[in-house]
């Protein structure tokens, strides 16, 4: 029982770290931003556990939620700009 | 090549700093005094069950005026960046999917309710204005990702912005002529712990900054969306 919090924070930094290379290397924009957003998901979780629930949701709405949601949303407008420019 | 070895001997100071902090860590036995007076006197004096409220709201509630100016600024800044680059002819959207129209209409009135109740019951659960505020501008967004051409009223917003941070403001007068200065939460009746009238005026000025805050965001996030130019 001890073992089961320090094995499962060392499972989130992993996850975290792995997450956190793929938002960097990965070449498709979606995925890199899906990454992205798990670094912060899994980062609230990490708060949750250190016993901070307010930086924890935090970190969740405005880190993995907001961020998450204007990346997609500027994705899309740069790819209807690309559009436009294919017409003109 | 030289270049990647500054990297890596910058990145080897960093890991070698954050790794002499993470080995010398040994968590506190007591509370120091700050924490100590907080956990002990939060309930008693302010009646508020969340001890991290009470103190972003009343006894660091300067601060988070501040905090609250400086987003108030930043929304300014892009609104007054942005507004230049604003095209009026009408543009063709991308074509969004079926599950993206229904699931935002199921999904938004369910965020922003529980942005609501994140923000109204601040002072008894974890979360509160500023987490209420980014919960209703993501179901905002929710919104103009789903109907790009979906135009928000820049009037309205800004008088709930602007309305939510005078009341603010004059709470935090009141304070200073009714009790114990600016931003006391005790002119109103403390009320029993753990209720949702209690706490004086915490949960009402947390109500305001979660309105102010998702009215700023709100703003930017409109203003990203109207303009044509980036």
């Amino acid at each position: 029982m001890s073992y089961l919090l320090p094995a499962l924070t060392g499972l989130l930094c992993f996850t975290m770290l792995v997450a956190a290379i793929v938002a960097i290397r990965d070449r498709s924009m979606p995925v890199a931003i899906l990454a992205a957003g798990l670094v912060s998901l899994v980062a609230s979780v990490l708060f949750l556990i250190l016993a901070s629930p307010d930086v924890a949701m935090t970190e969740a709405a405005i880190g993995s939620g907001l961020t998450t949601f204007l990346l997609f949303f500027v994705l899309a407008r740069v790819r209807a700009g690309e559009h436009d420019g294919e017409q003109s | 090549m030289i270049k990647r070895l500054i990297a890596l001997a910058l990145l080897a100071a960093v890991g070698s700093v954050f790794a002499t902090l993470l080995f010398g860590y040994t968590p506190d036995a007591v509370l120091n005094l700050t924490a100590r007076y907080y956990a002990e006197h939060t309930a008693a004096d302010l009646g508020a069950a969340n001890i991290v409220t009470a103190i972003v709201v009343t006894y660091r509630g300067l601060d988070t005026l501040g905090e609250v100016t400086v987003l108030f600024l930043a929304a300014s800044i892009v609104g007054l960046v942005l507004a230049q680059g604003t095209q009026k002819k009408p543009r063709t959207p991308v074509p969004v999917g079926e599950l993206l129209t229904t699931g935002a209409r199921f999904l938004l009135p369910m965020i922003l309710l529980l942005g609501v109740y994140v923000f109204v019951n601040g002072h008894l659960t974890p979360g509160g204005g500023f987490q209420g505020g980014a919960i209703i501008a993501s179901g905002i967004l929710l919104l103009l990702l789903a109907d790009p051409l979906k135009h928000f009223s820049h009037g309205l917003i800004s008088a709930i912005e602007s309305v939510a941070g005078v009341i603010y403001v004059s709470i935090g007068l009141a304070g200073v002529f009714l009790a114990g200065g600016f931003l006391d939460n005790r002119i109103l009746p403390l009320g029993t712990l753990g209720d949702l009238a209690s706490a004086g005026a915490i949960p009402l000025i947390y109500s305001l900054i979660g309105l102010k805050v998702g009215a700023e965001f709100a703003s930017i996030l409109a203003s990203l969306s109207e303009t044509e130019e980036l």
